[in-house]
Order: C-alpha cells, then sequence, then structure tokens
C-alpha cells in the first residue's frame, strides 16, 4: 500500500476549500486578503486563479460588514465561507454573530436557514500579544444557534470544514495558528467528520485527558511521558465544541475516573468549566477525584517570549496536574 | 414604472394598511393585549409605501425595529402579524420573534430587528446574492437618522459601493434617535451627505410625499438593476407616536408644536388631496377604502385571539436547521 499522502495543516484549509467550491455552486469564499493575496496565512493559495473573482472575493477591513455579507447571502440561498483573519477581530463584530447570525432562525419562527461557514484563527505562541493570540471559543459555544469546531490534525481541518459548509447551520471553524506547519495524512478525496463527534486518539485506562486544538498535540506528548511513569492516559480530542460529544467524555471518564480537562483558553469561564460541570452531572459516582483544569492563567496574553512561554498551557503542565491528581487520588 | 392610477391607488392602499393597523396595534397594547415592546410607524407611511410599490417578493428587504410598516408594504396579513405581535403559534415567527423581529422570508422581508443598524450589512448579504445569481432584482434596506451613526451602517455603505450591489440605502429621518433630536446626535442635518464619502449618490427626498418617495426610488432601482451600485435616499419624515408605545403629544424631548405642524403633513390627507384631485379617489371612496381596511384588520385581530399559544414543546425548536 502507497504511504498516505501528507499535507499540511494549513494546505488542508486550501484544499476543503477548493473541495466545497467544486461541490457546491453556491459556495463562495469571502474575507480580508483571501483572493488577492490568498490569505494571511495562505489558506486561500490558488483558490482566485482556479475559480475567479465571483467565487472568492476580498473585502474590505470591515469585520461586521463581512460578517453581514455571509448572514445576508445565507439567508437569500447561497452558501457562504467567510474569514475572520484573527478570531480576536470578533469584537469588531459581535453583534452581527450574536445577534444576527446566530438567532435569526429561531427569532423568525425557523424560515430562515443560515448554511454559513465562518473560518477564523485561534491561539498564541508566534509573540503577536494580547490582540493576535487569544482562544476566545467560550464567546460563540455561548450562542444557541452557532456551532462551532476546532480541529487539531490536517485531516480534521478538511473533513471538518468540508462538513460545516455542508450543514445548514452557521458553523465556527476554530483553527489554530501555531499548528499551521504540522504535517499529517490528508486523503485527496471529499469526506466529511461528522459535527458534534469527539475521537479518541489515545487509548488509556488510568486519567482521561480532554482537551481540543492544538492542545491534543500537547496532551499526547504529557502522555508519552507520563506513559514513561507507568501512567496510561486517555486523550480525548473533542474537535467539536458546540455540539459537545458528551457521551464520549463520560464513557472515557467512567473508564479511567480521573479527568483533566486542558485547553489554551484563559481557564476561569473556558469550556472547561462547562466540561467539569458536564462530567460531574453524569459520572460524579465514576469520579475517584476532583475535576483539574488546565488553562491559560487570567491575564491577557503576554508579547515578550519569555512571558508567553510562561503563560501557554504545555505538556509539562499537563504532566504536573496528572501527577498531582494521582497522588491525590 | 409609470406612476398611473393603478400605481397610485396601489401606494394608497399600502399607506392606509399600515395607518390602520398601527393604530388599532396601539390600542391593543394600550389595553394591555400586546406584551413586549412596540414601536410604530405612524407618520411615516410614504416611505415604505412609495419604496415597496417597485418591489416584488424577489427583492429583499431588512427593516428596523419599526418595521410593521415595512412588513405590510411587503404584503404581511394582517391576521398573522397580529399573531406574532400577540405571541400566539400561527403568528409570522410562530410567536418566537415578536414585534422586533417580525419578518417573512416568502415576502422577501428579512426581519424588523431589535438592533439599531444591523440591517444593512446583511442587505449587503442579500444584494451580493441577488447580483452572485445575475437577477434583476433589488436589495433595500431602511435605517434611521440614528442607525446612520453605527460603524455597520458605514461599512456596509462602503461594501455595497465597492461591489456596485443593487442596493437601496433608504433613510427614514424621523428627527430623532430614540429620544435623541438629530441637532444632538450628529452634526450634519443631511444623513444624504453620507452617500458622498462612499461613492454613491445621496438624494433628499420629501417623506412625507409617497410620490416623491416613489419617484426618487425608481431612479435609484434602475441604477443599481443597471449594475450601477447603491444609492442613499434619505426621506424627511415624522413618528407621529413617541419612540415606544402611542403617547404623541406630551413629551419633554420634543413639543406638541413640532408635532402638530409635521401632522399638517400628513402623508396619508397630502396623498388622498392629490387623488381627489387627479379625479382617482373622491373623498367618499377614500373613506370607504378606511373602512374596508378597518374591517380586515378587525378580521386579523379575532383571527390573532382565537390563535393558540405556543406549545412549550416548541421552545427548542428551531434554534438550529
Amino acid at each position: 500500500m502507497a504511504e498516505a499522502r501528507e499535507l499540511t495543516y494549513i494546505a488542508a484549509v486550501a484544499e476543503a476549500a477548493k473541495t466545497v467550491l467544486l461541490e457546491q455552486e453556491n459556495a463562495f469564499i469571502a474575507g480580508e486578503d483571501v483572493a488577492g493575496a490568498g490569505g494571511v496565512f495562505g489558506s486561500y493559495r490558488g483558490i482566485l486563479e482556479e475559480f475567479g473573482d465571483q467565487r472568492i472575493v476580498d473585502t474590505p477591513i470591515s469585520e461586521e460588514g463581512i460578517i453581514g455579507l455571509g448572514v445576508g447571502s445565507a439567508a437569500t440561498g447561497l452558501r457562504p465561507i467567510v474569514d475572520i483573519m484573527f478570531m480576536d477581530f470578533m469584537g469588531e463584530c459581535m453583534d452581527e454573530i450574536a445577534n444576527q447570525m446566530a438567532k435569526m432562525r429561531y427569532m423568525f419562527g425557523g424560515s430562515a436557514t443560515l448554511p454559513i461557514t465562518v473560518i477564523t484563527m485561534s491561539g498564541g505562541g508566534m509573540n503577536m500579544a494580547a490582540q493576535h493570540s487569544q482562544s476566545l471559543e467560550a464567546w460563540i459555544c455561548h450562542l444557541p444557534g452557532l456551532k462551532v469546531v476546532a480541529p487539531s490534525t490536517p485531516y480534521d481541518v478538511k473533513g471538518l470544514i468540508i462538513s460545516a459548509s455542508r450543514d445548514d447551520n452557521p458553523v465556527f471553524v476554530v483553527l489554530n495558528k501555531l499548528s499551521l506547519g504540522n504535517r499529517g495524512p490528508v486523503p485527496e478525496e471529499s469526506y466529511t467528520i461528522p459535527l458534534g463527534e469527539a475521537e479518541v486518539v489515545r487509548e488509556g485506562s488510568d486519567v482521561s485527558i480532554v482537551t481540543y486544538s492544538r492542545m491534543v498535540g500537547e496532551s499526547m506528548s504529557a502522555a508519552n511521558t507520563l506513559s514513561e511513569k507507568g501512567i496510561d492516559a486517555e486523550v480525548l480530542d473533542l474537535r467539536s465544541l458546540q455540539p459537545m460529544d458528551t457521551a464520549a467524555i463520560v464513557t472515557s471518564v467512567k473508564k479511567t475516573q480521573r479527568v483533566v480537562v486542558v485547553h489554551e483558553a484563559v481557564r476561569f469561564g473556558g469550556l472547561g468549566g462547562e466540561i467539569a460541570a458536564q462530567i460531574q452531572e453524569e459520572a460524579f459516582d465514576y469520579l475517584d477525584a476532583p475535576i483539574a483544569r488546565v488553562g491559560a492563567p487570567f491575564s491577557p496574553v503576554p508579547f515578550s517570549p519569555v512571558l508567553e512561554q510562561a503563560y501557554i498551557p504545555n505538556a509539562d503542565r499537563i504532566v504536573a496536574e496528572v501527577d498531582k491528581l494521582l497522588n491525590a487520588a | 414604472m409609470e406612476l398611473n392610477n393603478e400605481v397610485l391607488l396601489d401606494i394608497h392602499r399600502r399607506m392606509v394598511r399600515i395607518r390602520t393597523f398601527e393604530t388599532e396595534a396601539g390600542k391593543l397594547a394600550e389595553a394591555g393585549k400586546i406584551p413586549g415592546a412596540l414601536h410604530l410607524y405612524v407618520g411615516q407611511e410614504a416611505v415604505a409605501s412609495g419604496i415597496m410599490a417597485h418591489l416584488s417578493n424577489e427583492d429583499w428587504i431588512t427593516s428596523t425595529h419599526r418595521g410593521h410598516g415595512h412588513l405590510i408594504a411587503k404584503g404581511g396579513e394582517f391576521g398573522r402579524m397580529f399573531a406574532e405581535l400577540f405571541g400566539r403559534a400561527t403568528g409570522y415567527c410562530k410567536g418566537k420573534g415578536g414585534s422586533m423581529h417580525i419578518s417573512n422570508m416568502d415576502l422577501g422581508m428579512l426581519g424588523a430587528n431589535g438592533i439599531v443598524g444591523a440591517g444593512p450589512p446583511i442587505a449587503v448579504g442579500a444584494a451580493f446574492s441577488i447580483k452572485y445569481r445575475k437577477t434583476k432584482n433589488v436589495a433595500v434596506t431602511f435605517f434611521g437618522d440614528g442607525a446612520s451613526n453605527e460603524g455597520s451602517f458605514h461599512e456596509a455603505a462602503n461594501m455595497a459601493a465597492l461591489y456596485k450591489l443593487p442596493l437601496l440605502f433608504v433613510c427614514e429621518n424621523n428627527g430623532y434617535g430614540e429620544y435623541t433630536a438629530q441637532a444632538n446626535h450628529q452634526a450634519i442635518v443631511d444623513v444624504a451627505d453620507r452617500a458622498a464619502g462612499y461613492g454613491m449618490p445621496g438624494v433628499v427626498v420629501d417623506g412625507m410625499d409617497a410620490v416623491a418617495v416613489y419617484e426618487a426610488a425608481d431612479a435609484a432601482i434602475a441604477r443599481a438593476t443597471a449594475g450601477d451600485g447603491p444609492s442613499l435616499l434619505e426621506c424627511k419624515t415624522y413618528r407621529f407616536f413617541d419612540h415606544v408605545g402611542v403617547r404623541g403629544m406630551g413629551l419633554t424631548y420634543r413639543t406638541d408644536e413640532e408635532l402638530a405642524e409635521w401632522q399638517k403633513r400628513d402623508p396619508i390627507h397630502i396623498f388622498e388631496a392629490r387623488l381627489a384631485e387627479l379625479g382617482v379617489v373622491s373623498k367618499e371612496e377614500a373613506v370607504k377604502i378606511h373602512e374596508d381596511v378597518l374591517t380586515e384588520v378587525q378580521a386579523g385581530i379575532e383571527f390573532a385571539e382565537s390563535s393558540p399559544l405556543p406549545d412549550p414543546a416548541t421552545l427548542l425548536e428551531d434554534v438550529y436547521a
């Protein structure tokens, strides 16, 4: 058997976007610098040349206008993919996200359908400081009407973008900028990954690490370190954050009876709190230790590399948290 | 479209339908029969009617918090509208939207909106959709003088002009952003001046004169469908009632004299005088039209009142497709 073809995380975005444009005649892409420049991260490289300027449109730096373009064109029958370059910029368009996109269908009694894919970029680690490094997925997971996915691998990037574009709801695809160069197997053909399905990426019996996006990689490193110490960690990649695969989380917790929830976002008010609450609601009797959480401290993302390194959760911190958990039990 | 007698009658009918619906809705609100807030359109009828006389169900509009008039002018049925205001299952939004979110996709009405200035970016999307499909339709976004201070309006105006979208920006300048007079919320007199900043024509229109509105819209639609891009029509108008609810007189933020001056230019009276002068509709015939519409409104209220309330089991329906 031939070796599976590999793509980078960012190349998987472009391949997914091209697949969507080929499969859906009403799909188009709009955002800042997406057409002529191919996206500031290279997410859409080659699409203008291949598909022309009707299918991929450069916009002014107008995030509220971009989301409005998505909402209005989707409600009237198109299937937009809109790009918000950094998820930090959601502050510029939160009304169109929270009060229009998320609620229009409900407010209209189900008569409007909004098949919008929003592609955006999260995460730190590139010394881009407080306004270009945040992980704000909790903001959008709190809004009924939206779906949110956060892929960790090139395979998931392609599959989840294609799934998002076929879904008849607004779906945010939250990418991670430090993962852009990661390589992994990606089939050339079109495929989907069901929204709302987590994946066990490492089976284990002693502790569950529930995580998503780039922290999956850090959690896998942590699991390797832990295994050297004789601790067998299970790693669950949520992939979808809204809807969330609570059943998969509960299954894992019932098996291992200990759990650490890991995300790059600020711990306070982050999804980890919600996940912990769901676990205690559904599997309290199975827990042998308190639910642990690893997340960023309650501070803006700092600029100086040494400060940023101290800020962002990593494998060492996950290992330390697991050690604490096992010693407490 | 030529302004013949048929069109004049059509515009008149739309205005009377709005006035009658809103007047009765106001009474019902005062009687405590309508939950929540009601922003009534009385006084501004010429704007919605003059514009909508040009549009079909394939043309899209976005509306404002003061949205009943736009939906009625776009063909909304009284029964389903009252049912929505009453929070009934038979309402246009199954009781999930109410006055501030009343909408009907089949009529091309993308909703009233509780957020001031939220409509223009959505209308950009609707106009983009029309351009993408290469049909000869237009989108129209209604907004107020207050909304013209929101960033959303400016982003939308820039994008619509940049892409030469078939879109009409219709500013209903009623002189007040909620309770703040225009002179206290912007340093310009004509919102139409803002069009120049985006490379589109801006026209000041007498918003109490439905014919003037109709003719201004005609030119803007011709430009839009020719592929030349959007226009901004600023319709100077006035709301006869308060920002919320019915009371018009005795308000602290505007004078009764000012209201009385504008009421002398009541858009329906102006229009009916013109119809009588042209011999299109006599005063007696006009009275009959009002009576017929009132009968229809009353039937709509009866339909709404006898309609079932939403089943609480439907609470979580329609969050997702």
